[in-house]
């Protein structure tokens, strides 16, 4: 089933076309990669599944609804999440406040609510509360949950960027290259946090450089380059794709992948 | 107590409500606005107009007074909040002015001579009641998910909106909340000192109040306050102790806060620069 699609994308940005007709779609419950060169579209292509950016031209259907002329915070309330690439945490707040402030779209209190704490804010709350400290427990951060988001090591900074994400009660999320600046032992943790995420019936769609950790959990692979989609299938597929090869993978990949 | 210093100390509470409710939108939310004098205005002039022409009971005038700020806050920053920094700060500016000239030309507003003869009934008591009122009520917020999304935006736009807040929706509320607490703030000024003009409101008192929102610190509640407290009492004092250092005393107030900004810009209790740089969008 086509949990997202992408029909004929196109942005252009003044006169430089940085997506370019690309048709794409997301199954429910795969992990989707997205690769390419530097400058390839990928992050573009990100920002208008998002709502950050509304595309010049072509549609987007998330769960058959079209979605392109939404805001972000309205995208997000529909169930899709984003990490970002340069992290962007809160960071005066605390590691558990950042994961709290994930769970906005799916809570109300207002502000008489705040002010006059009927027992309903207090239950809400406490909830919120309580499944904060899940989501840390499970990204592996609850020792973590007082200490200011900014003070965090960069690896933790990353998994709290996918907490917060998770928090938004998401069905598809998307990771802007989220191995990036990591050593081996923490994108291996991050492999199989990714994993954890899907066995727990999400969607994924990856935006990697980082071949071992695409090649390795992506069921299917997009590949783009200058702004156009050059292949779609399997990583075995993938890999072995003439335009590919000859684009951007190179005999880099093989040595890579062993 | 000697009536001198209950007017000092009556004037610092009024103050105090500035200060903190300017900081909820300065501080915590990060939008920097330069017409909270003038929300003050909005609602000195409703609250007097109220009960001089209508007659209405003081209570019942300073919430009306509070609520018609809250509405022109609602007015101004609907367009105005989809700028951000200096170009908000320059629309708000203009705003305060054009407030200004409004009072300055209607009738009923009494044009430059102001509204005199208005019935003293704030006496300090009322005043400090409406600042624990407005201390308690801003700490809920604050502590509250509509509180923790103004700091989110405060700290990164892009990514609160990612998380689901309707920013723009959430920057009207700060907005509408600080010029609520100020038209408050102003209803009780115009019924302590019994007259009003337009000069009360203008634009040196909205930097007066940044003032202290800086001193103090920027996104810390009891930051504004001592602020509040140190700008109001310190030239009285300065004035006490000689009246040739009385007649430098803007003078000194000015040193202050040339010496905050090189040696503490964070302000005496607060943890954020005032020019924090942000990240660009992805």
């Amino acid at each position: 089933m086509t949990l997202l699609e992408g029909k004929n994308l196109t942005m252009v940005f003044g006169g430089l076309t940085a997506l370019d007709s690309v048709n794409i779609h997301i199954n429910k419950g795969e992990i989707l990669g997205l690769i390419g060169p530097n400058g390839a579209g990928k992050t573009t292509l990100f920002n208008l599944l998002t709502g950050v950016y509304s595309p010049s031209r072509g549609s987007i259907y998330f769960k058959e609804r079209e979605i392109k002329n939404l805001k972000p915070y309205q995208i997000t309330r529909l169930g899709i999440a984003r990490t970002f690439q340069n992290i962007r945490l809160f960071g005066e707040m605390s590691v558990l406040d950042n994961v709290i402030i994930g769970q906005h779209c799916r809570t109300r209190t207002g502000v008489f609510g705040a002010i006059f704490r009927p027992p309903a804010v207090r239950d809400e709350e406490k909830r919120v509360k309580e499944k904060a400290m899940e989501i840390l427990e499970f990204v592996g951060l609850a020792e973590a949950a007082k200490e200011k988001a900014k003070n965090l090591p960069y690896g933790k900074q990353r998994k709290l960027e996918m907490a917060r994400a998770l928090a938004t009660e998401p069905e598809l999320i998307l990771l802007d290259e989220p191995a990036a600046g990591m050593n081996p032992q923490e994108t291996n943790d991050l492999i199989e946090l990714i994993q954890k995420v899907n066995d727990m019936g999400k969607t994924v769609l990856l935006i990697e450089h980082d071949m071992k950790l695409v090649m390795g959990i992506c069921q299917r692979i997009v590949v783009l380059d200058y702004g156009k989609k050059i292949a779609d299938g399997t990583p075995e597929e993938v890999k072995n794709d003439e335009n590919v090869l000859k684009a951007y993978l190179g005999a880099a990949l093989d040595k890579e992948v062993k | 107590m000697n009536s001198y210093y209950v007017q000092i100390l009556t004037v610092t509470g009024i103050n105090i409500i500035l200060a903190v409710s300017l900081n909820l939108v300065t501080g915590f939310t990060g939008q920097l606005s330069l017409c909270h004098a003038t929300f003050m205005g909005i609602g000195a002039y409703t609250a007097t107009l109220a009960a001089l022409k209508l007659g209405i009971p003081f209570a019942v005038a300073l919430i009306l007074g509070a609520i018609s700020a809250a509405l022109f806050g609602f007015i101004i920053g609907v367009p105005t909040l989809r700028l951000k920094g200096d170009y908000l700060a320059i629309a708000t500016l203009g705003f305060g002015e054009i407030m200004k000239n409004i009072l300055l030309n209607l009738e009923i507003t009494g044009g430059p001579m102001g509204l005199r003869g208005i019935p003293k009934v704030t006496n300090v008591y009322v005043v400090y009641l409406c600042v624990t009122l407005v201390i308690f009520s801003l700490n809920r917020i604050m502590h509250s998910r509509v509180g923790k999304s103004f700091i989110a935006i405060r700290e990164d736009e892009l990514a609160a909106e990612a998380m689901g807040i309707n920013t723009a929706n959430f920057k009207i509320l700060a907005f509408v909340l600080g010029a609520f607490y100020a038209g408050l703030a102003g209803g009780l000024y115009a019924f302590f000192f019994r007259y009003i003009n337009p000069n009360n409101f203008g634009f040196m008192k909205s930097i007066e109040i940044l003032s202290m929102v800086v001193l103090g610190g920027l996104g810390n509640t009891y930051g504004a306050l001592l602020g509040a407290a140190i700008i109001t009492v310190l030239p009285e004092f300065l004035r006490s102790v000689s009246p040739v250092i009385a007649q430098y005393r803007m003078v000194f107030y000015g040193i202050l806060l040339v010496a905050m900004m090189i040696w503490r810009p964070q302000g005496i209790m607060g943890e954020n620069k005032v020019m924090k740089r942000r990240g660009q969008a992805a």
